[in-house]
């Protein structure tokens, strides 16, 4: 009678939220595994055997196999590791200790592993706990332990929230492993908007097939979704739960409504509207109504992206003759010319941690994606695949970057990392994919 | 014997003819003048009658000819009127106006179609028009969905200053998402970059 309610609590409460317990005496000293500046040049060696399963009768043995697949997966898609091979492995793993005293870390120097990572998983009746920890084989230290419980459905959710903390240690960023990826999926008369997890995993249509569906939007907590449809031949602003895909009007402004990016500081978003007889910017209040004209200028303005702090507005605008990406300081309302070369540069979105703005550019027909500096015009080419790569998005810790390519023929989204590294496709999808958005 | 025969033969005929011419005799002559005369005038009353009847009926039907062959004029005037306003309509609606690559701006040729197109619109004044906005497929998305709109906008302007009033004309873009004709070079680039006509729905 008393130990069933506390039973239920535990399982409600597991189901709610992933507990976490730090383990103490974990070692703090700074040292740089990642070379920052070019962080997916020289990989790091990582070892993760298989992971065990810590009951006497080893009943948890393929949830630890699962969970040691998806770690290895996930921190291998951030482009920061070199994955060693378990058939290189000295020792077999699934007797080995996973603890500091019980680890003989110069097994996993000799095959050349910098960080070590081990994991355990125990389960009792429905409520699942995993404990992982992170070495430094040549130092023979731990870097990070953790211990979660939850419910066996949060088991991936358990796992990716480790890797974060992994690169979270490593690097300083967050984010990337809770995030998610919109975009347009779907031909002819069947395009939607489409949410998976951040590496491609959990695919779902969120809205009802179009015929025009482009430009969905995270909104800054992540749980709404603004994009562009066609319906009754007028183009609106909708704005859509990203869960229950429940979907709303937000702006139907006469002629076209385009492009909505939310503002990150503050409620509301800017769009493309042409309602004056003119493609202008405009931010628009959360209600949909108009608040301010952004643009001042005679021909097309579009595609809005806002710095992190929400002072600085980059935006395409064809006012010298061909579309080039320009940078507004919207206290003041001066603009900058930020690109140059070329005549085709379109599709800025401004890093959410730095001054770098990533944006596709035409070049001998071909569209190709570059990072340019703000402040400085300094900018490097990511891409140099055949067809058209398109739709550049960053990833919310600035790691990563997805976008569309037509490199193997139909529109299909790939990933990258920030410094153009690692390109691969991120979905096993078989209908197009175009537009990607990566959430906060 | 034979000559007596011949000499009864003709007495008796004699006798029976005179008889005969008696009897006629007796009988009508006070009459027959004066119905012979009233028949030759009834007969003449009712030719005239008949006559003047038969050319009325050929006036009416001379003029009635005449009616349908106005009318059959008027319906044949109609339908070619009406054809050539079908024809007009839609050569109003199938007409497009093409544009050079990343460019808004009309070409002489496009303002050659537009004057032709405001005429139009000016003679139709119940006419209310969209004008959809198109690019080619090289470009992006966003960009090319309000490039089309420049496009559209740059159509609505022209004909605004030729006369029409700005109230009847509807802008549209569908950027590069509904191309005219599929493909992948020139050919098909220059006839995807245009902007086309249709009325309002519902007229």
């Amino acid at each position: 009678m008393i130990t069933a309610p506390r039973f239920c609590l535990i399982i409600l409460i597991s189901a709610i939220s992933v507990f976490v317990v730090p383990f103490s005496g974990v070692c703090q000293e700074e040292y740089d595994y990642i070379n920052i500046s070019e962080p997916f040049m020289n990989k790091i060696p990582m070892a993760i055997p298989v992971f065990r399963a810590l009951s006497e009768d080893g009943a948890e043995e393929n949830a630890a196999r699962r969970a040691s697949g998806i770690m290895r997966d996930a921190l291998a898609y951030t482009g920061y590791f070199k994955m060693i091979d378990r058939d290189a492995f000295l020792v077999d793993s699934a007797n080995q200790g996973i603890v500091s005293g019980e680890i003989n870390f110069k097994n996993w120097r000799d095959i050349g592993a910098e960080l070590l990572i081990t994991g355990g998983v125990r389960s009792n009746a429905g409520v699942v706990q995993m404990e992982f920890r992170m070495f430094d084989p040549l130092r023979q230290e731990m870097l990070l332990g953790k211990r979660y419980t939850g419910t066996a459905e949060n088991q991936r959710k358990m796992v990716l929230r480790f890797c974060g903390e992994v690169i979270n240690r490593l690097t300083e960023k967050t984010g990337l492993f809770e995030s998610r990826i919109a975009f347009v999926g779907g031909e002819g008369e069947d395009k939607s908007v489409y949410v998976c997890d951040f590496d491609g995993k959990n695919l779902r249509r969120i809205t009802d097939p179009r015929d025009i569906v482009v430009s969905p939007a995270w909104s800054p907590d992540g749980r709404t979704i603004a994009y562009t449809a066609y319906s009754d031949d007028q183009s609106n602003i909708y704005v859509c739960d990203a869960d229950s895909g429940e979907q709303n009007l937000f702006a139907a402004y006469e002629g076209i409504n385009i492009t909505p990016a939310w503002l990150p500081d503050r409620p509301g978003m800017a769009a493309t509207l042409s309602f004056e007889g003119d493609e202008e910017i405009y931010i628009l209040t959360e209600a949909g109504k108009i608040d301010k004209r952004l643009t001042e200028s005679w021909g097309v303005d579009v595609s809005p992206s806002f710095s992190p702090d929400g002072r600085r507005m980059a935006f395409v605008s064809n006012r010298s003759g061909s579309p080039q990406i320009y940078v507004m300081d919207l206290e003041s309302g001066g603009v900058k010319r930020l690109t140059y070369e070329g005549k085709y540069n379109t599709q800025p979105e401004w890093s959410p941690v730095s001054d770098k703005i990533v944006y596709s550019g035409m070049k001998n027909g071909n569209i190709d994606i570059y990072v340019i500096d703000a402040n400085t015009g300094e900018k490097s080419r990511l891409t140099r695949a055949t067809g058209s790569n398109e739709s550049p998005g960053w990833s919310p810790d600035g790691s990563m970057i997805v976008f569309s390519s037509t490199r193997n023929g139909p529109s299909r989204l790939y990933v990258m990392t920030a410094a153009g590294t690692d390109q691969r496709r991120l979905l096993d999808m078989e209908a197009q994919q175009k537009l990607p958005d990566w959430s906060p | 014997m034979v000559k007596r025969i011949n000499i009864r033969f003709i007495l008796f005929c004699i006798l029976v003819l005179s008889l005969a011419a008696f009897v006629s005799c007796a009988k009508k002559p006070p009459e027959s003048a004066v119905s012979q005369e009233k028949q030759q005038q009834v007969s003449e009353t009712e030719t005239t009658a008949e006559a003047e009847k038969t050319r009325q009926a050929q006036q009416e039907e001379e003029i009635s000819e005449q009616e349908l062959e106005a009318r059959k004029r008027a319906e044949a005037k109609q339908r070619r009127e009406k054809q050539k306003e079908e024809k007009a309509r839609g050569q109003f609606l199938s007409e497009k106006v093409y544009f050079e690559f990343d460019d808004s701006s009309l070409t002489d040729d496009a303002r050659e179609v537009l004057r032709r197109k405001s005429r139009w619109i000016r003679d139709n004044p119940d006419a209310c028009i969209i004008i959809e906005g198109h690019c080619d497929e090289r470009g992006t998305d966003e960009y090319n969905l309000a490039l089309g709109s420049r496009r559209a906008e740059s159509v609505k302007d022209f004909l605004v200053k030729t006369g029409v009033d700005a109230s009847r004309l509807t802008t549209i873009s569908y950027g590069e998402e509904r191309p005219a004709v599929k493909g992948h070079n020139e050919d098909v680039w220059t006839k995807n970059r245009r902007a086309e006509f249709r009325f309002c729905s519902g007229k």
